[in-house]
């Protein structure tokens, strides 16, 4: 393994996050604080509790989730479409390291960048409402899996854009409607039964569920069900960036 | 000695059928400096593509010191540095932190004194904290083979280092080059400027529609540059060579009125006073002399449309 590659890929990325930190926290603080006042306080005191959890709290995993999703996601694609579009990508390509290195550097900056916002994110609604996490562990490991998972799909996305409007096209039309409508402001059994198996094919609720148990002990879905569902998006993204580096798909001639 | 590179058969075809190399084999020696001349789109800058691992090629293999480009990339990589043609460079990123990027891209752990030592031996040390984007156009060119030989590279590939750069600059340039050699890096550098060529060059390989038409040294090609011609126009035209004239190798011009005669610029007697008398003696008329003398840049025209006629 060439692991000074990754460091410098890391450190290089983790830089350019750190050149904006400003506007890189201050966003989502401000989004999650309106969301707060949108969701928790105007719409909170109509719900009151969902399965014996104040809305407020009952929201916060989903909150966190919405973020994490969408930062690990812009990050990545962000962080390997801007080296094709400003041409220094031919360093890399000329570099002695394989797929797996980039993916490390690359989505390992990006998932780190993701969960720091997201755990401000947490921070940040300790403001607003008393959370109890049930299983701090696994609220851990299901973040960082859905940081990394979440990256590499934007690591993808990254490479398979060819302009900027692809790059938001994707986020936009498919990520967005699935986290909103997978369970990030309400629980999958407040549906109607329809809409309870329609969702039951919205790869987020799983994760929503999974994350949320480990705050509430309380899920949509088994858990085990969750993991299974977050391991075979990561492999599935894997594959396909290793299919990606294999034949050159988009970055190689 | 092995050649440090071994360009064996190399073809890239890409997916529209354009066939960009056809075939190139080269083999290049360690420490030399070869310039690699061509016209635009002659396929110079997909070659170095191709044994840099950013194009594939479709055919053949490319060595480095013994390592497949392929095969053992990691250890062919590692000791290849490239500068490319368009200057690609993150531009809110500060010039150090982008040398130590490429350092470590490549393998090599962080070394700070090594990055001091690149960045003040191409005049950037006083710019190292600067934003990429605040530097002049020369200046990050000077960034740009700052990145390529963060790694200690055995051989650096300049893809026309000097488009578009002021003649002070190219000659700063020139002079890195001389640098390197001296350290013992090979340079592979393309550019379509001949006297570039000249300037630096140990050996020059000329590529023209994908194919290489020459390969020489430059001391060779510019002895044939050293050939000059003398026409000496005639006020009567001329069937054939006179026989008092037989003793020098004379030819008729096209338009059948001048004698041209082919002489070295550099041997102690030219014969250009003696012919001249020996002309008069002739009894031909004179009504005009002149001198050419063939350049690199004819040589080279000659070449690409030799090679354009043939396909």
């Amino acid at each position: 393994m060439n692991w000074s590659a990754i460091r410098a890929i890391y450190v290089f990325e983790m830089a350019r996050f750190f050149r904006t930190i400003a506007q890189s926290l201050i966003s989502p603080v401000l989004s999650t604080s309106l969301y707060f006042v949108v969701f928790g306080a105007a719409i909170g005191s109509r719900i009151q509790e969902v399965e014996g959890v104040s809305y407020g709290a009952f929201i916060v995993p989903g909150l966190v989730m919405l973020t994490v999703m969408t930062q690990g996601i812009s990050n990545a694609s962000f962080g390997i479409y801007f080296p094709k579009f400003i041409g220094t990508i031919y360093e890399l390509l000329s570099a002695p390291v394989n797929f797996l290195e980039i993916v490390m550097g690359y989505v390992g900056a990006a998932a780190t960048k993701a969960m720091f916002i997201g755990i401000i994110i947490l921070i940040t609604s300790f403001f607003f409402v008393d959370i109890d996490i049930q299983h701090p562990l696994a609220m851990i490991a299901f973040l960082v899996l859905t940081c990394v998972s979440f990256a590499l799909f934007g690591f993808i996305i990254g490479i398979w854009a060819g302009n900027f409007e692809q790059l938001q096209l994707v986020p936009l039309l498919i990520i967005t409607p699935l986290v909103f409508l997978g369970g990030s402001f309400y629980s999958i059994s407040m549906l109607p039964p329809v809409w309870q198996t329609i969702s039951m094919f919205n790869p987020v609720v799983y994760l929503i569920s999974g994350f949320r148990w480990s705050f509430f002990g309380l899920a949509d879905v088994p858990i085990v069900t969750s993991l299974l569902a977050i391991a075979a998006f990561t492999a599935l993204c894997l594959g396909a960036i290793w299919w990606i580096f294999k034949t050159g798909w988009r970055i190689r001639q | 000695m092995a050649p440090i590179l071994s360009i064996k058969g190399v073809r890239k075809a890409y997916d529209g059928g354009f066939e960009a190399l056809k075939g190139v084999s080269l083999d290049i020696e360690e420490g030399e400096i070869l310039a690699l001349l061509g016209p635009n789109g002659a396929g110079k800058t997909t070659l170095i593509s191709t044994i840099c691992g950013i194009t594939m090629p479709t055919a053949g293999t490319v060595t480095v010191a013994g390592h497949d480009i392929i095969h053992d990339y990691r250890a062919a990589r590692s000791l290849i540095g490239l500068v490319p043609q368009e200057i690609a460079l993150e531009p809110f990123e500060k010039v150090i932190n982008t040398v130590r990027f490429s350092r470590g891209l490549f393998g090599k752990g962080r070394k700070d004194a090594a990055v001091e030592d690149i960045l003040k031996r191409l005049s950037l040390w006083d710019k190292r904290d600067s934003q990429i984007r605040a530097l002049s156009g020369g200046m990050k060119r000077r960034v740009l083979i700052a990145k390529a030989l963060a790694h200690d590279p055995k051989v650096l590939f300049l893809d026309e280092p000097t488009a578009g750069v002021d003649v002070e600059l190219r000659k700063d340039m020139w002079e890195i080059v001389g640098q390197l050699r001296e350290a013992g890096v090979t340079t592979i550098l393309t550019t379509h400027y001949i006297e570039e060529a000249e300037a630096i060059a140990d050996r020059i390989a000329v590529i023209s529609d994908g194919e290489i038409l020459l390969v020489e040294g430059k001391d060779k090609l510019m002895a044939r540059m050293g050939q000059k011609q003398l026409v000496v126009q005639l006020a009567a035209p001329l069937d054939t060579v006179p026989e008092a004239l037989g003793q020098y190798d004379l030819t008729i011009g096209e338009d059948g009125q001048s004698l041209i005669y082919s002489y070295d610029t550099k041997s102690e007697r030219t014969g250009i006073t003696r012919l001249l008398q020996d002309v008069a003696k002739a009894g031909l008329q004179l009504s005009d002399v002149e001198t050419r003398q063939s350049s690199l840049e004819d040589i080279f025209v000659s070449l690409v449309h030799k090679g354009e006629d043939a396909a």
